[in-house]
């Protein structure tokens, strides 16, 4: 049987991984759900870990970047970004 | 009482806040229904940059909207008097399309510090929450982002999820993350769009008798549920970078966010 990917990403308030989720987006592999842009007002969990407990792997996390010199009080995209996945 | 249709302070600080202002069931049931005549045509192209008058001759159906009191109150107080008409558009979500639109911000990145667009959004008929309506995230729009490079986010606390009554207008800041969300609907949504550029310096435009009220920095000291810890007081920051490029008023601050970072004392010689 071929595994496929859904994938999760959360968006956190800080950069730690117990921190309350802001942001959230799926991806199915499995083709059974669509998610899109702007179909929920209520994120699957409340913080990173919750979805660690609910089996979703973590796969990658941003990196700490210091400010660009200059651009110290620029904001632009989030910064604190969590890939997980699940293979079904 | 206030006659005035300008917007007051306390407007102009919560447009600086959320990046947006709405004006519900402004527009007339009967334009509403000349507009659902109209739209399925199509709005004839203008040059950008066309003063408003020379693109939307007396009695055309634009120009009457943008003359409603309220709405020409608001566009006055945020993009001042004979603005240009950048371009304009007629959006539909079909129903059933299946998807939606990427987040994005319209045009190219735009990081004026002093000056700003206005996109005027008009929706002619009542949207309800399977339409597909505009999806709009408070407080984004200072982000230094470029057009739908933001496109994968999907959700973000705090986010509105456009419904309204027929005749509803939208007046966002150029810069703001939108998007026309998937219409799950049988019903065609139309939503007939203008973007302004300012012609004036965009200062004390509105009406200021109430720059004093406390409501002003309440409005600009906002936090919206998205924002993350840290980059939240950055917003404030520069919010309050544009009050004052707003109000010509070098000295405005929220809680000292700039006047502390900004305090450099000259160095005096103890020789």
């Amino acid at each position: 049987m071929t595994l496929r990917q859904q994938v999760l990403v959360l968006y956190l308030a800080t950069s730690a991984l117990d921190s309350p989720v802001v942001g959230w987006s799926r991806y199915d592999g499995t083709g059974t759900t669509r998610p899109t842009t702007g179909d929920s007002d209520e994120p699957p969990y409340s913080d990173g870990v919750a979805a660690l407990r609910d089996g979703w792997r973590l796969i990658q996390a941003s990196p700490l970047l210091p400010p660009q010199a200059g651009a110290e009080y620029g904001t632009s995209f989030l910064k604190h970004e969590f890939f997980f996945e699940k293979l079904s | 009482m206030r006659t005035s249709t300008l917007l007051t302070s306390v407007q102009l600080a919560r447009f600086v806040a959320h990046g947006y202002l709405r004006l519900d069931a402004v527009v007339p049931e009967e334009m509403n229904q000349e507009a659902l005549g109209l739209l399925p045509k199509g709005i004839p192209d203008v040059p950008c940059g066309t003063p408003v008058a020379d693109a939307y001759p007396d009695g055309s159906f634009p120009r009457r909207l943008v003359e409603l009191p309220a709405v020409a109150g608001a566009l006055r107080s945020l993009v001042g008097p004979d603005p240009t008409v950048d371009h304009h558009a007629v959006h539909v979500r079909e129903p059933h399309e299946g998807h939606a639109q990427p987040l994005h911000g319209d045009a190219i990145i735009d990081v004026r510090p002093d000056a700003f667009d206005v996109q005027l959004m008009y929706y002619p008929q009542r949207v309800t929450p399977d339409m597909g309506g505009t999806l709009v995230v408070p407080g984004s729009h200072l982000r230094r982002t470029n057009e739908s490079d933001t496109g994968r986010y999907q959700n973000l606390r705090g986010q509105t999820r456009l419904v309204c009554p027929a005749g509803t207008v939208l007046l966002l800041h150029h810069g703001i993350w939108h998007g026309g969300r998937r219409n799950d609907s049988d019903v065609r949504r139309y939503m007939f769009k203008i973007r302004f550029n300012p012609a004036a310096p965009q200062v004390r435009l509105w009406d200021t008798a109430d720059m004093a009220d406390p409501a002003v920095a309440e409005e600009l000291g906002r936090y919206f549920p998205w924002y993350e810890q840290a980059t939240g007081r950055l917003e404030i920051y520069n919010r309050v970078l544009l009050w004052r490029a707003l109000t010509g008023d070098p000295s405005f601050d929220v809680d000292h966010w700039v006047t502390r970072v900004t305090n450099r004392p000259a160095h005096r010689s103890h020789a």
